[in-house]
């Protein structure tokens, strides 16, 4: 009781960060219950759900291709993560994957030397397009919702133009390794998919990435952009940022599809959607500012858990787009009421006021708090 | 009280879940189980027994018929060959003149009909250098009713037009424009996909989308057992040539007790792949039927990434399934929808201009790839790119075979 004085006099003078005023158990509580965590006991859910309804798909293997066949759809998740924290949208996604897609298909064709650079290649393509999408929607004040709607049909026309809208030749098989091979003979889980190995690599680099100044300067922006730039923040070269990122994983999520599928215009169709909707279901607030990126990528596994137990439970797939609408509307208005919940004490907020009142009568004020 | 926290965080993921139960309630009215060893009787999908929008069993009796008919004209020239029938008198349209044709195309937008579109352009270079046909303008509709009525309506108007070639977008959208068509006096040919009118000058098609039907489900169950599984993978709906594909199908399977399960998948291999993983994980899945070859690559693959035995399979006999099939040693048949016909529609303006009858409706023979015919059909086709169709018959067409392994598209 001695030597603490020092430390424990200041303690009750200013409460903790409200993040780390619990113990490890309380705030690992606090976290499931807020948006950003519940997706991953949805996730959890779920699974149980699918495995229950079909006891095949606990199989390890199963697992494995279900995640492997996940990871692009995660991935675009990842990249939309940074332009929604922002602020923005990115509707462009889709378009990027399917010109990405077609680009490798009619480059690459049958030469395994071209592999390499037209894989440089796609990913400048990639960047630049999420460069344009920045520079249009923060310099010129072009509302990104316009910007990237604009991109998805400009690139969508530039792959019709490319394709006549049919199938080409699927590049050569080293090229669509990436996204189709596996390693064998991996205990537990039988094998692990390359495309699974990628997700993990973005995700951990996805999750660095926002504790850097980067990510904090991106959520303030997406908080507030007004204080963020008067705080001295580039928002401009920041949001400019995260559009590249989220096109660059556009453009990962095409390589990927690639392997996975193979060429064809559609593949990617509708992927900003599934991409925007994994995203909220993540937790993460539309209008920015708030959500974790991992949520957003345990989002997408959830989405595709989900659809795939509407599959097990011989649910029509036509249905699959009201799904995926009806969940949009609801996560986005759980989201904005849910981060109030657990992360905030909400007693240091609604106790104040209510103990202030009686116990200081402040005789002769008419104002008052309100 | 506040809220509880718990609940919020409940809510949460309750929604996903309200979501999840809504649509499982549905299942059960909409779609009664279609599972594995059901009663096909209790199968979704309309009674196949009497006649639907897309089921008309007199058609079915005729093109079943018509797959063993006796084709007139020469076996080495199948474009120009015909099931004998009425015919239109043309000796009013005969002309030494250099004909304006005017094609209202429904679309470039699949490989089957990029390679018609490119055998149709090598015609009409031999055409033109007959002098049979002097400009071909074409109005490429992108699959849409509305921009193909507009385009059929410009030609009428201001196209100057010598002959229509009108391939309709659909059905019943596009009648009132060939109808209106016709009203030029001009002759008019439709190829492809039909309408409800028989104005037009003739209209060329293969047998059609039940006699694929016939042959593709008379192999799948042939070579199955009663109960086995079978996932059908379609294009997309509403088109009469495809619908009629899986009625025809359907009620095969129906009738032989196989387990038949329908998926649209607008040709796009990474829905194929997911549906045909999901449905290896159900139970087994023992035999693939197509209604076009489109992605079939796609679903062969779906079967070597879950390890599992590959299925019976009807594609098309696109260059990329029968590379997979000879590749892969599946038992396997490739359906097909004769691709020639797109240099028939050519070939018939030049007989109108020379005056000679040709059949009011030109149905084209359509046999299948079997197995023992695979061999040779790559062979010829050797350095075709995968989009390309094994029958596409342009072999002695200028620029063969330079310009189908390039395919650009003109």
């Amino acid at each position: 009781m001695s030597t603490p004085v020092t430390t424990s006099t200041p303690a009750p003078a200013r409460a903790a960060i409200p993040a780390h005023q619990r113990g490890l158990g309380g705030r690992l509580l606090a976290a499931i219950l807020t948006p950003g965590g519940a997706v991953f006991v949805l996730a959890a859910v779920l699974l149980i759900a699918t495995i229950q309804a079909n006891p095949n798909f606990g199989d390890p293997g199963v697992v494995m291709l279900f995640l492997g066949r996940t990871a692009p759809i995660a991935i675009a998740a990842i990249g939309q993560y940074y332009v929604i924290v922002s602020g923005e949208f990115d509707l462009s996604m889709g378009a990027v994957i399917g010109t990405q897609v077609v680009l490798a298909g009619n480059m690459i064709g049958e030469d395994p030397d071209k592999v390499v650079p037209v894989t440089v290649l796609m990913l400048l393509v990639g960047a630049a397009v999420g460069f344009v999408n920045g520079v249009v929607t923060t310099l010129l004040r072009v509302p990104s919702f316009i910007v990237t709607l604009g991109m998805m049909l400009a690139l969508g026309g530039l792959v019709s133009y490319l394709t006549g809208g049919a199938a080409t030749g699927n590049p050569v098989d080293e090229f669509r390794e990436i996204g189709r091979g596996r390693f064998e003979n991996v205990p537990l889980v039988e094998f692990l998919p390359y495309p699974l190995l990628i997700l993990v690599v973005l995700a951990i680099v996805a999750s660095w990435l926002m504790r850097r100044p980067f990510g904090r300067n991106l959520l303030a922006v997406g908080d507030n952009p007004e204080s963020a730039e008067r705080s001295g923040t580039s928002v401009w070269w920041l949001k400019t940022r995260a559009f590249m990122i989220s096109s660059l994983a556009a453009s990962v999520s095409g390589i990927l599809l690639v392997g996975y599928a193979g060429v064809h215009p559609s593949v990617g169709d509708g992927y900003e959607f599934t991409a925007i909707t994994a995203v909220v279901l993540g937790g993460v607030l539309l209008g920015g500012g708030r959500g974790w990126v991992l949520s957003a990528a345990a989002g997408a596994i959830a989405l595709e858990l989900l659809f795939t137990l509407l599959t097990v439970k011989e649910v029509e797939s036509t249905w699959r787009d009201t799904v995926q609408g009806v969940i949009i509307i609801l996560a986005v208005a759980v989201a904005a009421r849910g981060w109030q919940a657990g992360r905030r004490p909400r007693g240091s907020a609604r106790q104040a006021p209510s103990t202030r009142i009686p116990t200081t009568p402040t005789p002769g004020t008419t104002n008052g708090d309100n | 009280m506040r809220k509880s926290p718990l609940l919020r965080g409940a809510v949460v993921s309750a929604a996903a879940l309200l979501v999840l139960a809504a649509c499982s309630t549905d299942d059960s009215v909409d779609d009664p189980a279609p599972d594995a060893g059901a009663d096909p009787e209790t199968s979704e999908s309309a009674d196949a027994s009497a006649d639907t929008e897309w089921f008309v069993q007199a058609d079915f009796d005729e093109q079943d018929a018509q797959r063993s008919a006796t084709f007139e004209g020469d076996d080495a020239t199948p474009w120009l060959q015909y099931i004998d029938g009425p015919m239109t008198d043309t000796k009013k349209y005969a002309t030494q003149e250099a004909q304006k044709v005017c094609f209202a195309n429904a679309s470039i937008s699949n490989p089957w009909r990029q390679t018609g579109w490119i055998t149709m352009n090598q015609q009409l270079k031999a055409l033109q250098d007959s002098k049979v046909i002097g400009e071909m303008e074409t109005r490429d509709a992108q699959d849409d009713d509305n921009t193909q009525i507009a385009d059929i309506d410009y030609f009428i108007a201001e196209g100057n037009c010598d002959v229509f070639i009108i391939s309709p977008n659909s059905t019943a959208a596009m009648t009132p424009a060939v109808e209106r068509a016709c009203e030029t006096g001009k002759p008019v040919i439709v190829f492809d996909r039909g309408v409800n009118t028989d104005c037009y000058t003739s209209f060329i098609h293969p047998i059609g989308g039940y006699a694929w039907g016939i042959d593709t489900a008379n192999f799948l169950s042939e070579n199955l057992e009663e109960g086995d599984k079978v996932v059908a993978l379609r294009i997309l709906p509403g088109v009469d040539v495809l619908e009629t594909r899986w009625a025809a199908a359907e009620k095969i399977f129906k009738d032989n007790g196989i387990d038949a399960v329908d998926y649209f998948t607008g040709a796009d291999p990474s829905k194929i792949k997911q549906i045909i993983s999901d449905e290896l994980v159900k139970g087994d899945v023992k035999g693939i039927w197509m209604d076009a070859g489109d992605g079939a690559v796609a679903a062969i693959e779906a079967f070597e990434d879950a390890g599992v035995d590959l299925p019976v399979m009807t594609g098309e006999d696109e260059m990329s399934f029968l590379r997979k099939w000879e590749e892969t040693g599946l038992t396997g048949l490739a359906p097909v929808y004769s691709n020639f016909q797109w240099r028939t529609t050519l070939l018939a303006v030049e007989k109108i201009v020379k005056g000679e009858a040709i059949p009011s409706e030109w149905v084209l023979p359509q046999v299948p790839i079997t197995e023992d015919e695979r061999a040779d059909f790559l062979e010829e086709n050797d350095g075709m790119p995968d989009g390309h169709y094994a029958k596409f018959g342009g072999e002695d067409l200028p620029g063969y075979p330079q310009v189908w392994q390039d395919r650009k598209i003109p």
